[in-house]
């Protein structure tokens, strides 16, 4: 099969590999219809992700056709047209039972700190990813669920990963009616997090990012008000400025490890590697929010130590709260507000790559070419 | 205001917002929102139907974290370790736990051999390496590369000539290290 394969930072190229096999009862092997290229692909991209190994396909946002299942699948057969969160997840441990299906215990043998997810190197479980003709879905009872006939194929797509992170994202924030949020990235998770917030009564969404073509996509897909944070000397003050010196009542970090803003924190994390992630946008929700407010954070950090303001953000008496998101508990709500009209995924989509073509993607998504706001890849796009 | 107990006005009512946004508070009780509070019990186990899971066969000695009481029932079979790129991350993860960034950056270093490795393993076989199609630099001149950063105020940009001295630097440096040492012990075993 084709697939897209790491070499090294900054480097990938499609390679022929074997078609993944069953491993496992429970496995299902899935032909691939639709992935996309996530934000938190490009940490493993730019080698800041510990354990990210050399020949390792990347891709946990994806959908597809069962092409074979294990001895163990009851809830799928072959042929059916399925959408798989990117969380890996047994549905039994302790955590899954009670519906922490990101923090599976029974999938990663590599860390106990996250659980497993598809393509993410062998710090989330070592699982090839779906930037590829064929994928092996572990528990396939239990994560993937079956397109509903209605659902648009690129709606489904954002649904595995990006659309719900984000809504999991403005749940985080414990908003109530009339509520100042301020959402830090305008890509994809923050896009969608500024949609959210409006859907549980968010009074006023403000998006900040330093991309012009993004903060308009937050203007019309998210009906946000929007500041390009590098038009102003400190954007922390300006964010007091424009909430009577309140703060925000919640931040949202949207951003995560890659973030711009400062230079040393940028150098020292993205370049050097020697912090998890820089904290940049992480700090700006710490500073911009007002005390007693509630920061939640989407954005994807690696495990190393990260500078992070944590003296305000106790002085401040902040509720600090984060997770990745357990995909599937979202569906339901999701598939409603789909349907209902409220959120249409697909409007954020900007380009649509063959797979054969997938570095010159990953370049674009990379160095924010051409507009770009979130890459599919077409596996077999003719 | 702030200074007072009285909140900041908001502009916009509620009505007005409802009115303007499609599904403005569809989800303003929290009861509608799937992920509070956070810890649910699942009556459905999502579709699982055991109590803990089979076990996946383990082909070869699969490295894991110890603060693991065991292997995980599943786990992913990408890329098995090799070279000593292999060596460096089964020591890693034999030696440190998590919580130790000796963990981390051991498993980052491998990461940098493992490149060079299989970069250098490349040059043996019919597909070496080719920086130009793997790292799509190409895309520069079909996808707006200069347009797409002049003029548009991207903090970004301020450091991509900065980039490449900020990566290749401390391999130069730790190169131009590693090449000192070593003329030094040479030279002090020739006396």
């Amino acid at each position: 099969m084709r697939a897209m394969v790491y070499r090294g930072p900054y480097k990938i190229r499609v390679e022929e590999k074997d078609v993944p096999a069953i491993e496992h009862p429970g496995d299902a092997i899935v032909r691939v219809t639709l992935a996309a290229i996530c934000g938190s692909d490009l940490h493993l991209y730019h080698g800041m992700m510990p354990d990210t190994r050399v020949g390792m396909t990347f891709g946990h946002e994806f959908i597809g056709v069962v092409e074979e299942v294990g001895s163990g699948v009851r809830n799928l057969q072959r042929g059916d047209r399925v959408m798989v969160p990117f969380n890996v997840y047994c549905g039994t441990c302790w955590f899954c039972a009670r519906g922490l299906y990101s923090n599976c215990h029974n999938v990663n043998p590599n860390a106990t700190a996250v659980g497993g997810i598809y393509g993410y190197s062998h710090t989330c479980g070592g699982y090839d990813g779906g930037q590829a003709e064929f994928v092996r879905v572990p528990f396939a009872d239990v994560g993937p669920a079956v397109i509903p006939d209605w659902m648009d194929d690129e709606d489904a797509v954002l649904l595995t990963d990006a659309l719900a992170t984000g809504y999991f994202g403005a749940q985080l924030g414990e908003i109530v009616e009339g509520d100042v949020v301020v959402v830090f990235g305008a890509g994809p998770v923050g896009l969608f997090a500024a949609k959210s917030a409006w859907l549980m009564g968010a009074g006023r969404v403000i998006v900040v990012d330093h991309l012009e073509n993004r903060l308009e996509k937050a203007r019309t897909f998210a009906h946000a008000e929007t500041y390009n944070f590098t038009e102003y000397d400190d954007i922390v003050v300006h964010l007091k400025r424009l909430t009577g010196h309140l703060g925000a009542d919640v931040a949202i970090d949207a951003v995560g490890a890659e973030a711009d803003g400062n230079l040393t924190q940028h150098v020292t994390s993205a370049k050097l590697k020697l912090q998890g992630g820089s904290p940049v946008a992480l700090n700006w929700c710490i500073d911009g929010v007002r005390k007693g407010g509630t920061v939640s954070v989407m954005g994807a950090y690696g495990p190393m130590f990260s500078a992070v303001k944590f003296g305000d953000a106790l002085n401040k008496g902040l509720t600090l709260r984060m997770n990745q998101c357990p995909v599937k508990r979202q569906w339901p709500r999701l598939f409603e507000h789909i349907r209902n009209g409220y959120l249409k995924p697909s409007d954020i989509v900007t380009h649509r790559i063959p797979l054969e073509h997938i570095a010159e993607g990953y370049h674009i998504f990379s160095a924010k070419l051409d507009g770009c706001i979130k890459p599919l890849i077409v596996p077999n796009a003719g | 205001m702030t200074y007072t107990s009285e909140r900041p006005p908001i502009t916009e009512s509620s009505d007005s917002l409802r009115a303007r946004i499609p599904g403005w508070g569809a989800d303003l009780d929290p009861e509608d929102r799937p992920s509070v509070p956070k810890l649910q019990w699942q009556e459905d186990r999502s579709g699982a139907h055991w109590e803990f899971p089979e076990r996946q066969p383990e082909k070869w000695p699969r490295e894991r974290s110890i603060e693991h009481e065991f292997l995980t029932p599943v786990f992913g079979t990408s890329c098995p370790p090799k070279g000593l790129s292999g060596a460096l991350r089964r020591f890693s993860y034999r030696k440190y736990s998590e919580g130790r960034a000796a963990h981390w950056l051991l498993l980052l270093a491998a990461d940098r051999v493992d490149a060079v490795e299989s970069h250098l393993r490349s040059f043996a076989t019919l597909r070496p390496d080719n920086p130009v199609t793997e790292t799509g630099v190409l895309s520069e001149f079909t996808r707006h590369g200069f347009s797409s950063r002049v003029g548009k105020k991207r903090a970004d940009v301020k450091h991509h000539l900065a980039d490449p001295i900020i990566v290749a630097g401390p391999w130069v440096l730790a190169a131009g290290l590693a090449y000192s040492a070593v003329r030094k012990v040479l030279r002090w075993r020739r006396g």
